[in-house]
């Protein structure tokens, strides 16, 4: 019967369905754990206030968000050091972001569910999102203009909210302030400089020259002076107002709109203001610079890094790779050193990427690099131009890890352009070159993407050697801005995978990471699709339209 | 008429032009192939090979397969120098201008003796682009010309009117036949003065097969045309003289009607016949 069963072929079949299913299950399952943690991460979620039992008996408030339950049996808890009552089986806790750092140097808090005495979710409970110091829970008492108190009780919530939007209209254009019109000033300076340094170095600073630089350095000085006016004039009016609010425990605290970015009282939010405080949340972790060590704030450097790092290698890699693929299946005669050199290249697809990462430090950064800063920009030293790690490094090493699939798939493609093509094109008198322009690389073109594409599967995800090369926790400039030449090559960046790691794995306050580490796999995940999926839909046009002759 | 005795290795061809065409007025030959010998790497392919092809004719090669008449067909236009580890002696003669001399430009001969391959190639182009590949490569993009060697090459292809309002589809949407005629359009447009055709019929349906037929009765006008076939009503329809190859070796060659009819070798005979093969 079983060997039957065996002989019919059945088994190798289940065998073969099981083995896709687990695939799938993984993917699949990877992807909604991401997805689901992740996702989470910007929903605004109640605010509860606990009457905890603390361990001297007393009872106190406690209010926060409920993060997170576990449950742990008896047997375990007594012996990490819990008392239970012998009735007891299990011990649950609770973890609760309490928020005030500040205040209370943690802002999370483990809590038992046996000691909590009530549960209560009060209609007027603040978030406060902070520039500094973390979230703050508690309830608003007032609003103040310098240090008078203009609303207090029902009042104050509508205040704030008014004075809130008018110190963010004003923080923004701080912002651009600094950043984009004084930024532009100080990196004209910074060229300035350098431009007076490589002139020194050549003799040809003269009076002439010293002239022209001192009025240019004037009008500089000038707009500097009237950028500066116009700061101080704006940080007057932001720290204006203030808020008013007290914890639990009944502290009151005063805090400058200028640290707010948002008040909320979820509490007393409908789903539907809920959905819409989501996407504006997600809006913000899209578009906006972190803060506080990356805990914070969006992370929208990380995703231009990465994706301006991928393109980058992209360009690099694909002439790169496709010509040589060219040479290795059309000119070279096939024999014992091609298949060496195929050998070679297969294996340099197994070489581990943090050997690349030391390779570019070493040969890129160190003697590249350096050499091309003694060559050029003599004028910057000691401070190197190229000799430090670098979007152009790191895009050129992640080109050199990546090579090998280029290579590998276009000489594919090149092989399965059928010979009656080639012979068709040589029949008509074009020569092996113009056969191959017109004929050969356009219908091999599909299999160039396709190694592209795996290309930039495997470099949008790679880490290790970029933290060796380029990619920095924060970089303060993106590689992409308004200052000739607009883009920076040898600027630092920063990319979604290291940034995973740096605020999973190297920030102080693990709680507060864990959400945030999802986000940012789930958009590093979907950057890699997206990524993926353009390169995906311009090889399907070009299959389409390079159809091969079929048999 | 005499048909002179068989010698394997000197087989004068001219001679046998010359005494079994119907009509006195002499055949100028356009293609002459002289003491042709081809080796695979050792194995030697062709043996000692002497035929010539007249000037606006249709001369057709038969043999049984592997006999080396599509091998002796690609060395017309130096397509065999494409595989690796070949080496050929001997010459063949091109109006008196030796193929094979070390200063000969490949491309532009290959543009004086077109080739048509037995499975349809049209480029994954579109039809115009395809018609138009060996201009352009030969630099020439004058909208004007192009458009006229279009229609020209295509109605001289007989696929004009099939084609004429879908210029810009792509060709692998034609069906086989048309494939073939286009593929024979193309290599028109550049005017050669020579066709090869390698069993351009073989991968046909009859209906396609006939219009093939037919169309090398009207290129013969122009072109001098050579063609490969396995197909001996084939071969007795469109050609005017025909070699019987055989194991590398060329067995005869005559006209037509008297080869198919009156052979002077026995292994021709026994071959058209239908005996071995």
């Amino acid at each position: 019967m079983i060997k039957i069963w065996f002989k019919s072929g059945s088994p190798w079949i289940w065998l073969n369905a099981a083995a896709v299913s687990i695939c799938l299950i993984m993917v699949v399952g990877v992807l909604g754990l991401v997805a689901l943690r992740g996702a989470g991460h910007f929903w605004a979620s109640p605010i509860v206030q606990f009457s905890y039992q603390d361990d001297d008996g007393q009872v106190k408030d406690i209010i926060g968000e409920h993060v997170d339950t576990t449950i742990t049996s008896a047997l375990m808890a007594k012996s990490s050091g819990y008392k239970l009552a012998d009735n007891e089986d299990v011990l649950i806790q609770y973890l609760i972001k309490t928020g005030n750092r500040d205040l209370t140097d943690a802002d999370f808090r483990w809590i038992q569910e046996r000691r909590v005495k009530s549960q209560a979710m009060p209609a007027d409970m603040i978030v406060v999102e902070r520039r500094e110091w973390g979230n703050f829970y508690g309830q608003l008492t007032g609003v103040k203009e310098g240090n008078t108190v203009i609303a207090s009780g029902e009042s104050a919530w509508e205040m704030l909210q008014a004075r809130l939007k008018i110190t963010l209209a004003l923080h923004e254009q701080i912002t651009h302030l600094e950043k984009i019109e004084i930024g532009a000033i100080n990196y004209g300076f910074e060229q300035l400089r350098l431009k007076q340094h490589r002139l020194e170095l050549k003799n040809q600073w003269n009076a002439q020259t010293a002239k022209e630089f001192t009025d240019k350095k004037s009008t500089y000085d000038i707009d500097y002076k009237k950028y500066q006016a116009q700061l101080a004039e704006l940080y007057q009016k932001i720290r204006r107002d203030s808020l008013v609010a007290t914890t639990e425990d009944g502290t009151e605290l005063v805090i400058p709109l200028l640290k707010v970015v948002e008040v909320t009282q979820p509490n007393k939010m409908g789903v539907f203001t809920k959905i819409g405080h989501y996407f504006k949340k997600l809006g913000e972790f899209l578009s906006e610079d972190p803060r506080e060590a990356n805990m914070e704030g969006g992370i929208f450097p990380a995703i231009f890094g990465t994706i301006m790092m991928v393109i980058m290698m992209s360009i690099i890699v694909t002439p790169f790779g496709v010509i040589a693929a060219v040479y290795l299946r059309e000119y070279a005669k096939q024999g014992f050193t091609t298949r060496l050199i195929r050998i070679a290249v297969n294996n340099l697809a197994g070489v581990p990427s943090i050997v690349y990462g030391v390779f570019g430090l070493g040969f890129f950064v160190y003697i590249l690099g350096g050499n091309i800063d003694k060559l050029f920009f003599p004028e910057a030293s000691p401070a190197p131009v190229f000799g430090t790690p670098g979007l152009l490094w790191a895009s050129i090493t992640l080109a050199l890890l990546t090579l090998p699939v280029v290579i590998v798939s276009t000489e594919e493609g090149l092989a399965r352009v059928p010979k009656a093509i080639r012979e068709g094109s040589l029949a008509l008198g074009a020569t092996k070159i113009e056969t191959l322009w017109r004929t050969v690389l356009p219908m091999a073109s599909p299999a160039m993407m396709t190694g592209l594409i795996l290309a930039v599967a495997r470099a949008a995800g790679e880490v290790a050697p970029l933290m060796l090369v380029g990619v920095v926790k924060l970089a303060p400039t993106l590689p992409l801005d308004g200052n000739y030449p607009f883009l920076h090559l040898d600027r630092k960046f920063m990319h979604l995978g290291f940034h995973i790691y740096d605020v999973g794995f190297q920030s102080p306050n693990v709680e507060a990471a864990r959400s945030l580490v999802y986000g940012t796999s789930l958009l590093l995940v979907l950057v890699i699709i997206g990524l993926n999926l353009a390169a995906i839909l311009i090889r399907n046009h070009l299959r389409e339209k390079y159809r091969a002759l079929e048999g | 008429m005499l048909v002179p005795e068989f010698r394997s290795h000197s087989f004068d061809a001219s001679s046998i032009l010359r005494s079994s065409h119907k009509h006195d007025d002499p055949v100028e030959s356009c293609i002459k192939v002289e003491n042709l010998n081809l080796f695979y790497g050792k194995k030697q392919a062709l043996h000692d090979i002497n035929i010539e092809m007249p000037k606006k004719k249709v001369t057709a090669f038969i043999g049984p397969s592997g006999c080396g008449k599509s091998t002796l067909l690609r060395c017309i236009n130096r397509m065999n120098d494409l595989v690796d580890n070949v080496t050929i002696d001997g010459k063949i003669l091109l109006h008196d201008d030796n193929i094979y001399d070390k200063s000969v430009n490949v491309a532009a001969l290959r543009r004086r003796v077109g080739m048509v391959f037995q499975k349809p190639n049209p480029f994954p182009k579109s039809i115009f682009e395809n018609v138009t590949y060996g201009l352009r490569i030969q630099g020439i993009n004058d909208k004007r010309i192009l458009e006229e060697t279009v229609e020209a090459s295509l109605r001289g292809a007989a696929l004009w009117d099939e084609v004429k309002d879908r210029l810009n589809d792509n060709a692998l949407g034609l069906s086989g036949g048309q494939q073939q005629r286009l593929v024979i359009a193309r290599a028109i447009a550049i005017a050669p003065e020579v066709l090869l055709l390698d069993e351009p019929a073989s991968a046909l349906d009859p209906i396609s097969t006939l219009k093939i037929e037919e169309l090398i009765n009207e290129l013969k006008e122009k072109y001098t045309i050579v063609i490969v076939t396995h197909n001996m009503q084939q071969a007795a329809r469109v050609s005017d003289y025909t070699a019987f190859m055989y194991m590398g070796e060329l067995i005869e060659m005559g006209s037509t009607t008297q080869l198919f009819t009156k052979p002077t070798k026995k292994q021709t005979e026994d071959y058209i016949t239908g005996r071995y093969g």
